[in-house]
């Protein structure tokens, strides 16, 4: 019976997000606020830009992950839905993958969808587009999943967000490093699929294995 | 019940694991101060300087056993948290936690040494050199247990939530740890390592012994730790009471 | 349908309350009584499987529990049909009864207004109609007659009677006087635990 909740339970976040849609998108205009600051930060000069585009818009993804990251259990844990779920003998790890689906599809993808603009803002080499949005394509859900347990290790703690930064960073590291890699890759017209590989074998880790952490980390919140 | 069982069982009792250690701290601080003298004694002062460094190579024999240490206190902390989360031994969620503190101020330790190490080296007291990059990376893995641990009201329940953390770290720090030593070639081609060379016997051997001293203190603080911890959390036990009150051992 | 031998829980290294023996069979209804503090809520999140018990064993027959909480368990930006549709589906149950649960539990006016524009009383009477769609066998309820009327204190109590007649079985939560009248219960006063001398 553990699969037949999960379509249901997809489409009542999706639809909770939906009448939430202006809560969503403060994470986005954060997103634009915080990458229009480093032009007024460094100069508007275009080869300073174009040097650190990548690693800009690519942090700034990171940020915007983490600031939508701590609502992602909150409601359901304050107004009791969670604890309906977890005594609904269903399988909190499979509830958890949808959840995260649920946190790329309103947070990760449209980073993904914005970042045309971000590159040209940044005045990002025309030749590293295609693998920036791949780069994020790749890389945000496995944002996604290590930041929900993040989010599941805190959402019981009053000031859970604060900590959440401090518990997902560090765990952000090699995706940074690979996606940034893949796009100074790419801009130097070098081959870039191997990062782009490691990416999606994350991803697919990320996959396999957050679930069952992001579970643990619900039930122990519960207690 | 099996032998081996039993030896978990008793482990895993309060009382029993209390006076256990209570025995053998002064033992391996012992150890610990013999084993520290006689290494710093023979690195600091008997061994040869590094014909191209001089000196300042010296801070090697704290700053790689720190770095070891660093490391392996991660891996037996997750171990720890592994057992806490599994089979519910409070002692050994006192011991992941109780581990906590003390790798971090070991990976302190290293940044601080590596960075001083750094300026005779290097010009300069920090870059961002793969080795020093991936420890400030586990600093922050630290942290991030001890604060979890901390902000939960429920001591047991931030035990076990900060073990899981720890695991999750576990998993990541390979990829962390090598993602950074990729990164690092990519953006620094041809940095020669400080460490890239082989070591001379005449300066392994001190650095083995403080290796095996810090080994030595980390078992001290953490029983020592693991004490006070134990003796607060059953106050209102009756051999905890009669310890106090009784001075009994 | 549930059984709990030496039920133990700690906070802060103390035992909640004393250690619980309880028997549920089909067909019983049981009261938790104990005064504010004494673990009431505690106990129930136990039996529910959502807290772990520091020692002592809980036994529960295969099968889903229905669990009422402090929490609702309610979507604020979700209709009362809504979050009954989801709840039907969680639960495995039917979807088709809620209309008549609707009538029954005099939401059916509310039933397309979003949940946070309820009042306590309406939101409890929402939280409790999810029972009768769950095929649940075993009902937690912590307090289910708190912001209740006097008529849908009745409601609680026909909704009762149908689940026990029909084999069955409720553990409930209730501080103060407020005892079902028309159904035979059991009662399980928490006794604060106290330290061996």
């Amino acid at each position: 019976m553990s699969g037949r909740v999960l379509l249901p339970l997809l489409r009542r976040d999706l639809l909770l997000a939906y009448r939430r849609r202006t809560e969503l998108l403060l994470p986005l205009v954060f997103l634009l606020v915080v990458v229009s600051l480093f032009p007024l930060g460094v100069g508007p000069g275009p080869q300073v830009l174009a040097r650190i585009a990548v690693g800009v818009i690519w942090i700034a993804a990171l940020l915007a992950t983490v600031v939508s990251l701590d609502g992602l259990f909150r409601s359901d844990f304050e107004d009791g839905s969670l604890e309906q779920v977890a005594v609904s003998g269903h399988s909190l790890a499979r509830v958890a993958l949808v959840k995260a689906l649920v946190h790329w599809l309103v947070a990760g993808l449209p980073i993904v969808l914005l970042s045309p603009l971000l590159a040209i803002w940044m005045n990002l080499p025309e030749g590293g587009l295609g693998a920036l949005v791949a780069s994020l394509a790749l890389g945000t859900p496995t944002l996604s999943l290590l930041g929900a347990i993040g989010a599941a290790l805190t959402v019981s703690l009053n000031r859970g967000g604060q900590l959440l930064s401090l518990l997902v960073f560090p765990l952000y590291v090699p995706i940074l490093i690979l996606a940034t890699s893949a796009v100074s890759s790419a801009t130097d017209s070098l081959p870039y699929n191997g990062q782009l590989g490691l990416l999606a074998a994350g991803l697919v880790a990320a996959l396999t294995l957050a679930p069952m952490a992001i579970a643990a980390a619900l039930k122990l919140s519960l207690e | 019940m099996s032998r081996a069982k039993r030896i978990f069982h008793q482990f895993g009792s309060p009382p029993w694991l209390f006076r256990f250690a209570g025995w053998l701290i002064p033992w391996l601080w012992l150890v610990c101060i013999a084993l520290g003298a006689w290494g710093l004694w023979w690195g600091l002062l008997i061994a040869p300087p590094d014909y191209l460094q001089g000196e300042s190579v010296r801070i090697m024999y704290l700053h790689v056993p720190s770095a070891w240490m660093s490391y392996s206190i991660y891996l037996l902390m997750a171990i720890f948290g592994f057992c806490a989360l599994v089979w519910h031994v409070r002692a050994a969620e006192i011991m992941a936690m109780a581990s906590a503190p003390i790798g971090a101020a070991f990976t302190l330790v290293t940044l601080v040494t590596g960075s001083l190490w750094g300026r005779p080296t290097w010009g300069t007291y920090w870059v961002w050199d793969a080795r020093l990059t991936s420890e400030l990376v586990l600093l922050f893995l630290y942290l991030g247990v001890m604060g979890l641990h901390s902000a939960f009201d429920e001591p047991r329940k931030g035990a076990r939530a900060a073990a899981l953390l720890s695991l999750v770290g576990l998993v990541n720090i390979p990829i962390i740890h090598y993602s950074v030593v990729w990164w690092n070639t990519l953006h620094q081609p041809g940095s020669v390592g400080v460490d890239g060379s082989s070591i001379h016997p005449s300066m392994l051997w001190p650095l083995l012994i403080v290796a095996l001293a810090a080994k030595f203190y980390y078992g001290a603080n953490l029983l020592s730790r693991t004490r006070v911890r134990l003796l607060e959390e059953n106050r209102h036990r009756r051999w905890a009471r009669a310890w106090v009150t009784g001075g009994i051992d | 349908m549930l059984k709990s031998h030496q039920l133990l829980l700690e906070r802060h290294f103390q035992p909640v309350f004393a250690p619980v023996d309880l028997e549920v069979r089909g067909g019983e209804l049981w009261l938790i009584t104990g005064a504010n503090g004494a673990g009431k809520t505690t106990l129930i999140r136990l039996l529910a499987g959502l807290a772990r018990p520091t020692s002592g064993r809980l036994l529960r027959e295969a099968g889903t529990v229905a669990y009422l909480g402090h929490q609702l368990g309610l979507k604020a930006d979700l209709s009362v049909v809504e979050n009954l549709a989801f709840a039907a589906a969680l639960s495995g149950g039917d979807a088709l009864p809620i209309q008549r649960t609707l009538e029954r539990l005099d939401l059916a006016d509310a039933s397309h207004q979003a949940a946070r524009t309820l009042s306590a009383g309406q939101r409890k009477r929402c939280a409790l109609a999810r029972l009768s769609l769950t095929p649940a066998s075993l009902w937690l309820l912590d307090e289910p007659y708190a912001n209740l009327d006097a008529p849908g204190v009745k409601v609680v109590d026909a909704l009762l009677a149908e689940h026990l007649d029909g084999g069955g079985a409720c553990v409930m939560s209730t501080h103060g006087a407020l005892r079902p009248p028309d159904l035979p219960w059991r009662e399980l006063a928490i006794q604060p635990w106290e330290a061996p001398a």
